[in-house]
């Protein structure tokens, strides 16, 4: 066995009490940090997925309508606004031949999307009909896997609506459902199939249909009102938004404008998340520093001796190092399980009202490894001081006076 | 000429910045190979100087230290460590022996002192030196369960285990009683005759000293006697 090792360990064997209580003192900053990590990345993945599971990350759309009086000499005290009405993309089929071709950019669906209403029998609803051509939309808005019921098709006048309209219009799949747009044109849609996005306003709002049928019911023929994308990098969604303004002189949204609040919100949480990491990290250093120091002391005379049988300073630094590093090992090792039994139980305790956890843990490697290799590093330099004054201690003094 | 496993040549120990306090004032000392030295003093006459400077554990602030035929001044930290694992033993009077280790570790660490890895031999040679003290059997012993006497024979199995040219020993019975004291002496005495190990004990006991070959005594910094005593006490 490596000398080293055996004196280090040894002398964390004799002083059970101090080792104990710096091992806990690491054990409950990694339990922190794993707990706090897993928390706010749950937290955070839980947002983002049910903010952007119904929403594109950028959508074009035309630029808005302004009014511009025609005026000689005349000066008018006020300009109102023109109501926006549903108008197409000019172009909008080289557009998105180019946004396919565009890096960054994983999906593009076009689509023709307006408010109509929803009519069966006695009940009327309020619906958004969004004409979309499926597989591109799809892609855009993950709509497989949350298929409850029917099929997800829009062929042959087909619609696929939200469960939530469904259960107000009292329709499922296979039953008629008549839309009716503003200007009084009506169309008759099959329901084919149900989904559930988990998100109110998609499940209580959205009729989908063929790109086609929509626009006939909107009368846009051709046209399309908006282009949806879809993007690998949820962050460079403002990025790309700000590209295709600048290029193509629409209007262009990205996710991040659209939730600004989710987004101050969620950079809130991950930088008051590290502070506290910060000062646990600073408090579990001093608390390995002080008490090395304090056993560094008690072993003065000890250390004197050792130095006096010939061992050289820096083998006595490397045994107190050793003693802070394998103090963050131990630590990190207990506090990853408590951190990861916390979590998981928080997990279980924290429901919705249907008894499915209300937060998704999120537990990977990455943290723990993390957090270990942020405890150890914590452990040696807490080290490094007391070992330091281990090392320099005077052998002829250190017997003498102790 | 014999051959010398310490020389002392004009050596003259300072200490303080401000005020300088000359403790040593010019000290010659030899001792051969296999010799039994004691070295006598009142408190506060430099004796304690002496052991440290001739233990490598201090430097000189003028003239020369010879251990193994090495100057002690000339060489670095690391060289006087190494020069001490190869060449000295240490039995202090508090044995000091370390309570994190049992009792044959303790002497194990004197092997180990500057070998990166314990090995089978090393534990095979700690044993043994704990066998010559008659301890074999405690040698699983945490050390701060034996008795004073025994303390001291662990301390004294961790000085002899390298075989080393000489042991320094700092009042090695001053905390023992009578009958302990008298076991100690003897256990180093033979050890002396049986392995030729030279000793240096600094001690207040003059039953002891008067036992020794040679009797060094300091006062105020100078040796004042170097006799030789032979044989049984006068």
């Amino acid at each position: 066995m490596w000398v080293d090792w055996f004196l280090a360990l040894r002398i964390l064997r004799d002083g059970r009490m101090q080792t104990l209580l710096i091992t806990s003192g690491v054990a409950a900053g990694v339990t922190v940090m794993v707990f706090l990590s897993s928390l706010m990345t749950g937290l955070e993945v839980s947002l983002l997925k049910k903010t952007l599971g119904t929403q594109a990350h950028v959508v074009v759309r035309p630029a808005e309508e302004r009014a511009r009086p025609l005026l000689g000499d005349e000066v008018v005290r006020r300009v109102e606004a023109t109501a926006q009405r549903t108008r197409s993309i000019d172009g909008w089929q080289q557009l998105l031949a180019a946004l396919d071709a565009e890096a960054g950019v994983a999906a593009a669906s076009p689509s023709a999307t307006a408010p109509v209403f929803a009519v069966r029998g006695n009940g009327t609803e309020a619906v958004v009909v969004k004409g979309v051509v499926l597989d591109r939309f799809a892609r855009v808005i993950d709509l497989t896997d949350h298929m409850v019921a029917g099929a997800l098709t829009v062929a042959d006048r087909g619609a696929v609506i939200g469960v939530g309209l469904a259960g107000k219009l009292g329709v499922t799949v296979g039953d008629r459902l008549r839309l009716q747009a503003a200007d009084g044109t009506s169309e008759l849609f099959d329901v084919r199939g149900l989904f559930d996005l988990g998100n109110k306003a998609a499940n209580d709002v959205w009729v989908l249909v063929a790109l086609r049928d929509a626009q006939t019911l909107l009368a846009l023929t051709g046209g399309v009102s908006s282009i949806e994308l879809r993007m690998p990098e949820l962050f460079a969604a403002e990025a790309l938004a700000a590209r295709l303004r600048g290029r193509t002189g629409l209007e262009v949204e990205s996710w991040m404008a659209a939730n600004t609040e989710l987004l101050t919100a969620l950079r809130s949480q991950a930088s008051s998340s590290a502070v506290i990491q910060a000062f646990v990290i600073l408090a579990v250093a001093i608390g390995i520093a002080s008490v090395l120091v304090v056993s560094v002391i008690q072993r003065s005379r000890e250390i004197g001796i050792l130095r006096a049988m010939g061992m050289s300073r820096g083998r006595i630094t490397r045994v107190f190092l050793l003693q802070g590093g394998l103090v963050g090992v131990g630590g990190s090792l207990l506090g990853s399980g408590l951190g990861a039994a916390l979590a998981v139980g928080f997990g279980k305790a924290v429901t919705d009202a249907s008894g499915g956890p209300l937060l998704p843990i999120v537990l990977d490697a990455q943290l723990f490894l993390t957090a270990s290799a942020v405890a150890t590093a914590t452990g040696l330099l807490a080290a490094l001081l007391p070992a330091r004054r281990a090392a320099r201690l005077d052998p002829a003094t250190a017997i003498r006076n102790a | 000429m014999p051959d010398p496993v310490l020389e002392l040549r004009g050596v003259i120990k300072e200490f303080g910045e401000a005020v300088v306090t000359r403790v040593l004032h010019g000290i010659d000392m030899r001792i051969e190979r296999g010799e039994f030295v004691a070295m006598i003093g009142p408190s506060g006459s430099g004796k304690s100087t002496v052991l440290n400077l001739v233990g490598l554990l201090d430097r000189p602030t003028a003239g020369e230290v010879w251990v193994l035929g090495e100057r002690s001044d000339r060489l670095d930290d690391d060289g006087l460590t190494q020069l001490r694992a190869r060449s000295l033993g240490f039995v202090f009077q508090f044995h000091h022996l370390i309570g994190a280790l049992s009792a044959g570790e303790n002497v194990m660490m004197a092997l180990a002192a500057d070998q990166p890895r314990l090995t089978r031999e090393m534990r095979r040679r700690s044993l043994e030196a704990l066998t010559e003290v008659g301890l074999a059997d405690r040698v699983d012993e945490d050390p701060r369960r034996l008795s004073g006497g025994q303390q001291q024979r662990v301390a004294i199995a961790r000085a002899l285990v390298r075989r080393p040219p000489l042991v320094l020993a700092d009042e090695p019975t001053g905390n023992l009683d009578t009958r302990t004291a008298e076991e100690i002496f003897t256990l180093m005495r033979r050890v002396n005759k049986e392995q030729g190990i030279a000793f240096l004990i600094v001690t207040h006991d003059p039953r002891i000293a008067e036992r020794c070959d040679r009797v060094v005594e300091i006062v105020d910094g100078r040796i004042v006697d170097g006799r030789i005593v032979d044989g049984p006490p006068r």
